[in-house]
This record gives structure tokens, C-alpha cells and sequence, in this order.
């Protein structure tokens, strides 16, 4: 008896209901948005399982399916889940459920629509999070892109057109450089072993000399550092995020961005090892600047949104600098920090959607004295707040903490610079509170403020829950990342090593040698 | 059965803020106040229980370990949720609980008329437990917990009234110059972990002389990146300049955090930590020179304060001073001692002036007040010991820790730390006797019954704090005739009397008594001897004794004659020194000064940062490479006519130009 294709169910759920919801009526608003929620409900709780089977302990790929796509190519159907990918597809669904809730209100023109591409999108991500053959994977993340692309560019603010094509230009210009390079390790895995293939564990074990690497992986990681993003190729985010509608703006923060730093775990980092090395320096010198920089510009924005946006730049720049640390720590802390990214900046993100949809105004001059108005929004603000600037007992100091311990013992001046961001972020968050939450009411507008509602209470109650949850106990969370970030820790160590030794002392027949790797003492951690 | 000893003292005041956040608005002011204050007092029940268990055990036994989960582990590291009860620990346990809960019944009888009374206890709750954590905690991140929570905290009830621009923009200073202090104490711990592999006391206090050189840098630069935390929490040089804004705060948040507990968290974390710093003589060294030139400078501020509230914050920063000089010259006991006997005196002296600004319906300039001593008189009374004991007469609570810090700046041969110690006493009981005679002595400054509507702002700056006010009426009274404070509150104050009076005698030593004083063979199992401290011979201690006391009796007796017998001289000297006055009550413009290097640049820097780099530059190149396509594919557009001639003729001249190519290779 054949398993069941468990993932591809999680996948192909959210665009069949999409499908069905588009072809609903389109006038009954009420009815789609409740068979919306109930769809990306029963998707979070068809992925809940994944929390469980993840087991500790487990570092490889499990549920793996596979299907022949493109014979002739060799191109496959190929899924399969491990800790990094479970977790980040955990936080699809949920953040898909809670996006398509908070959108109840928000969305009255044309929601048919926008809940049928919300849906599309959150299949789009899972694909992206589950494919394990790099075909597929290109063809996901460009597929996500249209629903994205559709949502800033149909629901946006006024100048939601200019930043919807931004977005997509920006983004497609990173992938066509990836594209090119999937293809050019096709032909050399096709030359060594004649056998065609895009599949990632064949392009793991694939000798590519280092120079060879090197360009490569610029490849990659100018895709990846795109969707990060990266000082400075940045600039698309505040417009994308300033001109989404809430709960665009909720994915792409909470989901999007992550897509950028998965893709160097799982693509760019263990394939291209020595390109990496040569690299890491510089990368985590440019993470370092978007930290401190997202921090500086953020406290001079007079939006709102803007300002999120810019703190997204700051966190993801953590996240980031994790990642080259190259230890234990450093990952584990930059996983976090995706997880924790997601979790705060998707509820400030809703958080301003709230008094958006009340004032139509994101200028944070327009607010002011609202904890007299609002108090129960004002105090999940506060909270969401803390996380945000990483106060010790929320989630975000677990991952600033542990990404700013694996610079430090990667090299002292890394954490230093970085560490900076810590008051920074204090810095900015703090100013902004302050001249929207605190104060006498200065509009007359904002007298009439209503706070927030039972279903609006609903969608912050398990963020504020993970906003613990994640910073009381994180090891649950820890535990089921750990495994996975081992691996690719090791394979990374283990490639860069055979690699550099194959490509230094004679050039060595390179087609015999499919290299399994060598039991190496756990490296990185210094 | 085995109760659990340690982990439940932080844990009630936390379950009292889930039980308000969840009950709260049923409550009732009475229910609210009762919650509050019973948690505390349980948690105070349950210090002293499980402080008795510990004393009970033989000294070298006496240190309890209770781990409660791992917090967190991740490949070699790990952090545990876990709480540590020894000599140490112990005292600060009591300290915090006990002084915690006469403020916390004084701030019903306060804080009775204010409209966010149950948030008022909300937060006090949680101040509890993070400063609980904070002292229990049996590592350096789980202390860390304790130390941004009771950051947050103090942020939010310093911006407590927050509708007051000045109050929560004090707030927010508070939380950002503590953040600096937090950056170092961070990097501080990670170079103990990056070298030990432990964030756990004993692992790092154990590990620490076989991994660090005594004297190295490695250890000298970690433990000064620690002391830089300290100054931000303890208010030291140069990160002082949040607490004098904090007194933003409801005056019994003044007394809690901002003098009694929080506040003397870096001391803690210093003595905590004394393996480390005693690895670090130059460490040392900065931190005794910090805490003496703190103490000082904070002094002469205080000197001519007109605020009651800033007047005792000056104070604190200078009195924090002294502990921080006690550490730096190796005394990390009479640190702890004074932190003790501070709570007691500091405390009472904040409540007291609470209960002048309540029965003044919250004026708080002492130029306005004056004769109270008969109008009030459990006040006056309460304040007064507290006045004689932070000014160090015999045989007050602060007589006995400042004395001993002082001796032992002296027989470590620290002379000029010495000499700014005693300069410091002297400014000391000079400014505590200006404050006392300006309230309770002499004539009344104003006038009764003419002051009628809202009373006057928490603040000094009435006008700003107009409009805040008139919401939230603080105006209980309006205006009527002052009188004396209710007995939740002066009955906090007389047992704070009580300690400020006799809460030294623990600490009574070697000239005295033979041996050492109880509180150092209490404190013992932590500290150790202190291997390198010589004693004084006892007539040098007598004389030491009697130079401060001579000393503190010429402050008073000044302060008297100024402000008291011949106001005429007050006026005169700030005539005379009118240059100097102005620098001390401008606070050295300390303000200012950072205003104008790093507050100003940074905000104006990151305005163009973003106008002029992020926009022009980084998004301009962005743009600049749409448009130069837009424009080349413009160009290239031309190329495609429509006509099947035009392309027909582009292939012939490619294959003209393959042909070619073809040709010549």
C-alpha cells in the first residue's frame, strides 16, 4: 500500500480551495471569507502533525515522495520535509490562518479573489519549503510570486502598482541568475554521471571545483540576499510592504523573507561550501550594516509601516549573520530569529493594520494617546513591542541571543557591531510607542477609536501565546530544528574540506571520486 | 513533603499580575490592593522560610539549588531556568521582599485616589518578580531576565502617567540608557561563556582561575564589560543621567526601584561576581574611581536641588557611588552592607517625602514648603531618623556601612578614594539637613487653603503636566489643609524608622566586638575572608569613626545655620559662586552634553541616511538600472518593425556574419 503523499495533500488543499473559492459567487463576501478561514484552518491543522513527526532527534528528510515530472531531463516530482522545513512550514499555515482572519474586515472589494490568492500563495510557499529538486523548487518560487505580485498590485495603497512591479522585477531578476545556475549544475552532473538530474541530494554530493563555486553561489546568494533582504538590495521591501494590504504584508514579512535565508541553509551554504568560506566574511559585514542601518533608518520614519519594514531589514540582517557564523549556535539562533521574525513582525504588521483599517492613516504623527482610547490594543502593542526590541522572556531575545553568542564565537567585533542593533532597536520601537501609544489624544479622530474586537482578539491571542511560549521554552522548538542544522553544519564542514583538498595539491580525476563524508570532528564551533 | 523553597518567591507576585490581568477589573481597589499585597507578603513569608532553612544548615552548606526547566540548550550551551538561595542572595531576598511589601501597602493608602490604580499594582507585581529573578537567578542570563525585566518595568512606571510627555519621555530614557549598559553586560557574558562554556555561577566562579590569566585582559576587559552594565542599571558615571528623570514616577516607584532595590542590582552583580573582579585588579581600579567620582559629583548636584524628589535621586546616585567604591577597593561586603542599610533609610526617606507631596497635594519644591514638622508629625519623626542615619551618626543604620566602607578605602591605602568619601559625607549631611529644614523646619512657605482645584502636578513643571492631570485627579484633598499621611502609610513608615535606626547593628565589628561582625561571618561562605584586606588597628578605626562623624556634624550643623538660623549666608554664597551654582544646578549639563554628541548626530545622521543614501542612492541605482533598461529596450524595440523584409534582411546578415566567422577560424 502506497503511503499517503502527505505533503503533497498540504501543498495541493490551499490551491484546490483557492480554486473553489474563486469560483464562488462573487458578491457573497461573508460566505467566502468564512469557507477562506475554514480552509486555511483545516490546512494549519492538517500541518499540525508535522510538530510531532518532526521528532527530536530526526535530522534527515522524511515523507519523501517521488515522482518522475520531465523524464527527459530527468526533472522530478520530488518533496520531503526535515526540521528547518517543518518548522518554517508551521509557521506558513499559521501565519496563513491568521493573515486570512485579520483580512475579515479589511477586504470587501473583490475578496473572492484576494482569499483565492492568498491560498494559492500559502501553496506556493509550501512547495517552495517542501521540494527537494531544484526544477520544482525554481518553478515554486516563481509561482508565489504572482499571487504576491496580484495582492500589492490589486489591494494596495496608492502607489501600489509601481511597488507591485518592483517587487516582481527586483526579485525576478535574483531568480533568473539562480535559474542559470541550476541549469550550468545540471550539465555538470549530467557530465559526470550521465545521468540528468535536478535533484539536491545528487547536487549535494556534486565535486565542483571552488572557482567553479564561487560563481555559482553568487548565483544563489544574489537571489537569496534579494528575498533576505539584504543591505542593500533592500529597497524593494518598504515599498512592497507600505503599499500591501495587511495581510500581504503579514506573509511576506512573516514567510517571504524567510524563503531568503532558508534558501542559503538549504541551497547555497551545504552545495557551494568553499564559495561560502571565501564569502562569509562579507556577507555577515553586509548583515552587520543592514542590522545597525535597518535600525537607524527605521527611527526616522514617519510611517508606520515603513518603520516595521526597515526593523525587518534589522532582524533578518541577525538572521543572516547567524547563518555565517558557521556553529552550532549561530544557526540554531538564526532559525529563531526566522521563526521569531515571523511571529513579531507579522503581528506588528497586523497591529498597524488595525488602526489602518480604523483611521486609513499609517503616519504615526496621525496617532497618539491611544492607551486611553484602546487599551487592550495598546497593551498586545506593548507586548508585541518587547519581542520585537528581543526582551529577555520573549521570543526575540532567544534568537538575537544565540545568533549574537555564535558571531561573538565566531569573531568578537561581529557580535560588538551587531550587538549594537540591541540598543538601536530599543531605540526606535521605544520613540514610535511612544508617540502613538502614549500622550494626551492629539486627533479628535482618534477619540472614536474602537478597540479591538472579539475575532481581532482572536488573531493576537496565539501570537502573544508563541511570544512566550518561544521565550519561556523554546526547546521544544530547538529540538527540532537542532538535528536538521547539524547536518547541514557538517556537510557543509565536511564538502568544504574535501573539496578544497580535491581542488589544491594535483588536479585530480574528479568523475571517480563521488565523495561521502568523512567522519570530521564537529567543526564550526570554535 | 518537600515544598518548593525558591522558585515559588518569584512566582507569587507573577501569578498576582496573570490573576489581575485576568480579574483584575472585578476586583475592586480593595480587591486589587489585597492581591497585590498578599502575593508580596506571601513571597516575603516564603523568603524568610526558606532564608531560616538555609541558616539553619552549617555555613559551607549553605546554599540552596533549585533547577526549574532548561531554558534553553543548543549545542554546547545551555541555560537553565534555575534559582540559587545562599548568604548573598539571601540578604538581597529579604531586602527586596520585605521593603517590597511595606511599599507596596504605603502605595495603597498613595495611589488610593488614582484612577489606574489596579495597572498601578499590576506593575509593581511584576517588578517583584523580575527583581526576584533577578536575585535568585543562579546564572548570568536567567539574571539577565530579572535585569531587562526590571528595566521594563522602571520604564513603565516611571512613563506610569503617561499621558505626561516629560514622564514618558523619562521612561523611555531610562530604558535606553539602561540598554547601553545592557549591551556591555551582554558581550561581558559572552566572553565568559565564549572562554568557560557556562553562563552557571558556580561553573564560571569555579572554571574562572584556570582559564583566565589573574591580571589579563581577557578577564579585565570582560569584567569591565560587566560594570558597564552595572553603571546603567546603578546609575554610575557615565550612564547616571536616567535616574534624577526617573522621579517621573509615583514617588513610591521612586522608593522601590529607583532607590531601594533595582538600582543596587549592578552592586549585586558586582559582588555576585567578585572571583571575576578580584581576577581584575585594574578592573578594580576603574570601579572604585567611578564609584568615588559618582559619589562626589552626585553630591555637589545635590547640593542645590529645590525638588524633594531630585534631591533624594541625587543622593542615591551618590550613595550607589560608595558601593561601587567599597567593590572597587575589595570591601564587597560592606557594599552589600550598605545596600542593606540603603534600602532601609533610602526607602523611608522617598515614602517620606511621598507623604510631604501627598499632605502638600503634590508640591514638591521644598521652597514652598517649611514647617511641617508639627503639621506632620509621624513624617517629620520618621524622616528625621532617616535624615540622622544617611548622614552616618552613631549608632544610625548608615553610620555603621559608610564607616566601614570608608575604613577600608583607607586600609587598602586608597587615600584620595578616602578623601572623596569623606568630602562626600560631609555634602551628604549637608544637602539631607538643607532638605530636612526646607520641609519640616522654620515657617511655612505657602499658604493653606489658597491652593484649590487640581493640586500640582507630579513634577515639577506644573504646566506640563496640566492637562494630564485633570484627567487622572490625583486632586485628593483639593488643596485643603495639610495634614497628616493615613496608616497605610506612616505605618510603613515607622517600621522603616525602626530599620533605619537599628538595621546597622548587624554590621557592628572589630573595635566593638571581638571577632567579625555578624553580617560578614554570614556572608563569609560567598565572600571569604578577603584574602588581601588588612584591619585597621582599633585606634585607628576610632579615629576614623571620629572623623567621619566629625565630619557628617559640621555638615548638619551648616545646614542648620544656612537654611535655618541665617538664610541670609545660603543666598549669599550662591551670590558669591553664582558661576558654580549654576554648573551644579544644571547638573554639569550632562544632558546637554550627551544631547549634543550622540543624541542629535545619530537622529540627524539616520535622516540622512535615509533621505539622501537610502532613497537617492541605494534605491536611485535600483531605479537608474529600470530606466537604462527601459531605454535600451526602447532602442531595441526598433529593430522590430513587423516587416518579414526587415527580419529576412537581420538574417542574411547573420548568416553572413556565421559565415565569416566559419571562414577565418
Amino acid at each position: 500500500m502506497a503511503p499517503i503523499p502527505w505533503l503533497s495533500l498540504l501543498v495541493f488543499f490551499p490551491l484546490v480551495a483557492a480554486v473553489l473559492i474563486a469560483i464562488m459567487p462573487a458578491g457573497a463576501h461573508k460566505p467566502i471569507r468564512l469557507w477562506a478561514t475554514l480552509a486555511a484552518l483545516a490546512e494549519f491543522v492538517f500541518s499540525i502533525p508535522l510538530w510531532w513527526r518532526i521528532a527530536p532527534g530526526q535530522a534527515g528528510f522524511q515523507f519523501e515522495e517521488k515522482l518522475d515530472w520531465i523524464p527527459a531531463i530527468g526533472a522530478q516530482y520530488h518533496l520531503g520535509v526535515d526540521g528547518v522545513s517543518g518548522l518554517l512550514a508551521l509557521l506558513t499555515t499559521f501565519t496563513t490562518l491568521i493573515a486570512v482572519l485579520g483580512a475579515w474586515t479589511s477586504v470587501e472589494k473583490r475578496s473572492r479573489e484576494f482569499f483565492a490568492l492568498v491560498l494559492a500563495l500559502e501553496a506556493g510557499m509550501l512547495g517552495t519549503f517542501f521540494c527537494l529538486d531544484l526544477l520544482l523548487f525554481y518553478v515554486f518560487w516563481e509561482a508565489m510570486l504572482i499571487p504576491m505580485y496580484l495582492l500589492i498590485g490589486v489591494w494596495g495603497g496608492q502607489r501600489r502598482v509601481y511597488a507591485a512591479v518592483k517587487f516582481f522585477l527586483y526579485t525576478m531578476a535574483g531568480s533568473v541568475l539562480m535559474l542559470v545556475a541550476i541549469l550550468s549544475l545540471w550539465f555538470m552532473q549530467k557530465e559526470m554521471s550521465g545521468i540528468p538530474t535536478f535533484d539536491l541530494h545528487a547536487f549535494y554530493q556534486l565535486p565542483i571545483s571552488p572557482d567553479r563555486q564561487f560563481w555559482l553561489f553568487l548565483a544563489f546568494a544574489f537571489a537569496f540576499a534579494i528575498k533576505v533582504p539584504m543591505f542593500p538590495l533592500h529597497t524593494w521591501l518598504p515599498d512592497a510592504h507600505v503599499e500591501a494590504p495587511t495581510a500581504g504584508s503579514v506573509i511576506l514579512a512573516a514567510v517571504l523573507l524567510k524563503m531568503g535565508t532558508y534558501g542559503f541553509l538549504r541551497f547555497a551554504m551545504p552545495m557551494f561550501p568553499n564559495a561560502l568560506l571565501v564569502c562569509a566574511p562579507w556577507i555577515a559585514w553586509l548583515s552587520i550594516i543592514g542590522i545597525v542601518y535597518g535600525a537607524l533608518v527605521a527611527m526616522v520614519q514617519p510611517d508606520l509601516k515603513k518603520l516595521v519594514a526597515y526593523s525587518s531589514v534589522s532582524h533578518m540582517g541577525f538572521a543572516m549573520l547567524g547563518l555565517m557564523a558557521m556553529n552550532a549556535q549561530g544557526f540554531a539562533g538564526s532559525m529563531m530569529t526566522m521563526l521569531n521574525h515571523g511571529v513579531s513582525t507579522g503581528a506588528l504588521f497586523l497591529l498597524v493594520g488595525v488602526i489602518y483599517e480604523r483611521r486609513h492613516t499609517r503616519k504615526i504623527a496621525d496617532f497618539g494617546g491611544l492607551w486611553k482610547v484602546i487599551p487592550v490594543y495598546s497593551v498586545i502593542f506593548l507586548v508585541v513591542m518587547l519581542s520585537s526590541v528581543g526582551l529577555p522572556g520573549t521570543n526575540g531575545f532567544i534568537g538575537e541571543f544565540l545568533v549574537l553568542l555564535g558571531a561573538f564565537k565566531h569573531n568578537v567585533w561581529w557580535a560588538v557591531v551587531a550587538a549594537t542593533g540591541v540598543i538601536l532597536s530599543a531605540c526606535y520601537m521605544l520613540w514610535m510607542f511612544q508617540r502613538v501609544v502614549f500622550g494626551p489624544v492629539t486627533h479628535e479622530e482618534n477619540q472614536k477609536l474602537t478597540d479591538l474586537s472579539f475575532r481581532e482578539r482572536l488573531v493576537f491571542a496565539p501570537l502573544l501565546l508563541l511570544v512566550f511560549w518561544m521565550g519561556v521554552a523554546p526547546q521544544p522548538f530547538l529540538d527540532r530544528m537542532q538535528p536538521t542544522l547539524d547536518r547541514v553544519l557538517q556537510m557543509t564542514n565536511d564538502r568544504a574540506q574535501v573539496l578544497a583538498e580535491m581542488a589544491a595539491p594535483q588536479p585530480a580525476p574528479v568523475a571517480a571520486s563521488l565523495v561521502m563524508p568523512a567522519p570530521a570532528e564537529q567543526g564550526g564551533a570554535r | 513533603m518537600n515544598l518548593p523553597m525558591l522558585w515559588i518567591i518569584p512566582a507569587l507576585p507573577l501569578a498576582a499580575v496573570a490573576l489581575n490581568l485576568l480579574f483584575g477589573d472585578r476586583l475592586g481597589k480593595k480587591g486589587t490592593s489585597f492581591l497585590a499585597c498578599g502575593a508580596v507578603g506571601l513571597a516575603f513569608a516564603a523568603a524568610i522560610r526558606a532564608v531560616l532553612t538555609l541558616a539553619a544548615r552549617s555555613p559551607e552548606e549553605r546554599q540552596m539549588v533549585e533547577t526549574a526547566w532548561t531554558w534553553f540548550r543548543v549545542g554546547d550551551f545551555s541555560a537553565d531556568v534555575s534559582f540559587l538561595l545562599d548568604p548573598l542572595s539571601a540578604i538581597m531576598v529579604l531586602v527586596v521582599t520585605g521593603v517590597g511589601f511595606l511599599i507596596h501597602i504605603y502605595s495603597i493608602g498613595y495611589m488610593a485616589e488614582d484612577p489606574s490604580f489596579r495597572r498601578f499594582f499590576l506593575y509593581l507585581n511584576l517588578f517583584m518578580f523580575a527583581m526576584l529573578t533577578l536575585v535568585l537567578a543562579d546564572n548570568y542570563l536567567l539574571m539577565f531576565v530579572g535585569w531587562e525585566g526590571v528595566g521594563l518595568c522602571s520604564y513603565l512606571l516611571i512613563g506610569f502617567w503617561h499621558e505626561k510627555q516629560s514622564a514618558t519621555d523619562a521612561g523611555k530614557k531610562a530604558f535606553i540608557v539602561n540598554r547601553i549598559g545592557d549591551f556591555g553586560f551582554l558581550l561581558g557574558v559572552m566572553f565568559l561563556i565564549a572562554w568557560t562554556g557556562s553562563v552557571n555561577y558556580e561553573r564560571v566562579f569555579a572554571a574562572a582561575p584556570h582559564l583566565f590569566v589573574a591580571g589579563g585582559s581577557i578577564i579585565t576587559l570582560a569584567t569591565i564589560l560587566l560594570f558597564v552594565g552595572a553603571t546603567g542599571k546603578s546609575a554610575q558615571i557615565p550612564l547616571f543621567v536616567w535616574l534624577p528623570d526617573a522621579m517621573e514616577g509615583p514617588t513610591p516607584v521612586s522608593a522601590l526601584i529607583h532607590a531601594a532595590t533595582m538600582v543596587t542590582a549592578g552592586v549585586y552583580m558586582v559582588v555576585r561576581s567578585h572571583v571575576l573582579f578580584e581576577m581584575a585588579p585594574a578592573t578594580l581600579e576603574v570601579v572604585a574611581v567611578i564609584g568615588a567620582a559618582t559619589a562626589l559629583m552626585a553630591a555637589t548636584i545635590g547640593l542645590v536641588q529645590n525638588d524633594i524628589k531630585r534631591v533624594l535621586a541625587y543622593s542615591t546616585v551618590s550613595q550607589l557611588g560608595y558601593m561601587f567604591f567599597a567593590c572597587g577597593v575589595g570591601a564587597f561586603g560592606a557594599g552589600i552592607f550598605h545596600v542593606m542599610t540603603h534600602a532601609f533609610f533610602k526607602a523611608l526617606l522617598f515614602l517620606g517625602a511621598g507623604s510631604v507631596i501627598y499632605g502638600m497635594h503634590h508640591e514638591q519644591d521644598m521652597r514652598k514648603m517649611g514647617g511641617l514638622a508639627g503639621k506632620m508629625p509621624i513624617t517629620h519623626l520618621t524622616m528625621l531618623l532617616a535624615t540622622i542615619a544617611i548622614a552616618g551618626i552613631p549608632p544610625f543604620a548608615g553610620f555603621w556601612s559608610k564607616d566601614e566602607i570608608l575604613a577600608k578605602a583607607f586600609a587598602t591605602g586608597h587615600y584620595g578614594i578616602f578623601a572623596a568619601g569623606l568630602l562626600g559625607a560631609l555634602m551628604t549631611a549637608f544637602y539631607m539637613f538643607r532638605l530636612y529644614v526646607l520641609t519640616f523646619r522654620g515657617k511655612p512657605r505657602f499658604e493653606e487653603h489658597a491652593a484649590h482645584g487640581h493640586a500640582d502636578a507630579h513634577g515639577h513643571d506644573a504646566h506640563a503636566a496640566h492637562g494630564a492631570h485633570d484627567d487622572h485627579g490625583h486632586d485628593h484633598g483639593h488643596g485643603g489643609p495639610v495634614k497628616e499621611s493615613p496608616w497605610s502609610m506612616t505605618v510603613p513608615l515607622s517600621i522603616l524608622a525602626v530599620l533605619s535606626v537599628a538595621g546597622g547593628w548587624v554590621g557592628i565589628g572589630k573595635p566593638f566586638i571581638h571577632g567579625e561582625s555578624w553580617m560578614a561571618t554570614w556572608l563569609e561562605p560567598v565572600l571569604g575572608h578577603g584574602p588581601h584586606m588588612k584591619h585597621l588597628s582599633a585606634p585607628a578605626e576610632f579615629a576614623l569613626m571620629g572623623l567621619s562623624v566629625a565630619v557628617a556634624a559640621f555638615g548638619i550643623f551648616m545646614a542648620f545655620r544656612a537654611y535655618l538660623q541665617q538664610p541670609s549666608i545660603a543666598t549669599a554664597v550662591r551670590e558669591r559662586f553664582a558661576g558654580v551654582h549654576n554648573a551644579l544646578y544644571n547638573k554639569y549639563w550632562v544632558d546637554e552634553f550627551y544631547g549634543a554628541i550622540a543624541v542629535t548626530p545619530i537622529h540627524q545622521g539616520a535622516m540622512r541616511l535615509w533621505r539622501f543614501w537610502d532613497e537617492k542612492v541605494v534605491d536611485g541605482t535600483v531605479n537608474g538600472v529600470g530606466y537604462v533598461l527601459e531605454g535600451v529596450s526602447a532602442l531595441l524595440r526598433l529593430f522590430q518593425t513587423g516587416y518579414v523584409g526587415t527580419y529576412a534582411l537581420f538574417i542574411a546578415f547573420g548568416v553572413l556574419a556565421l559565415f565569416l566567422h566559419f571562414l577565418r577560424s
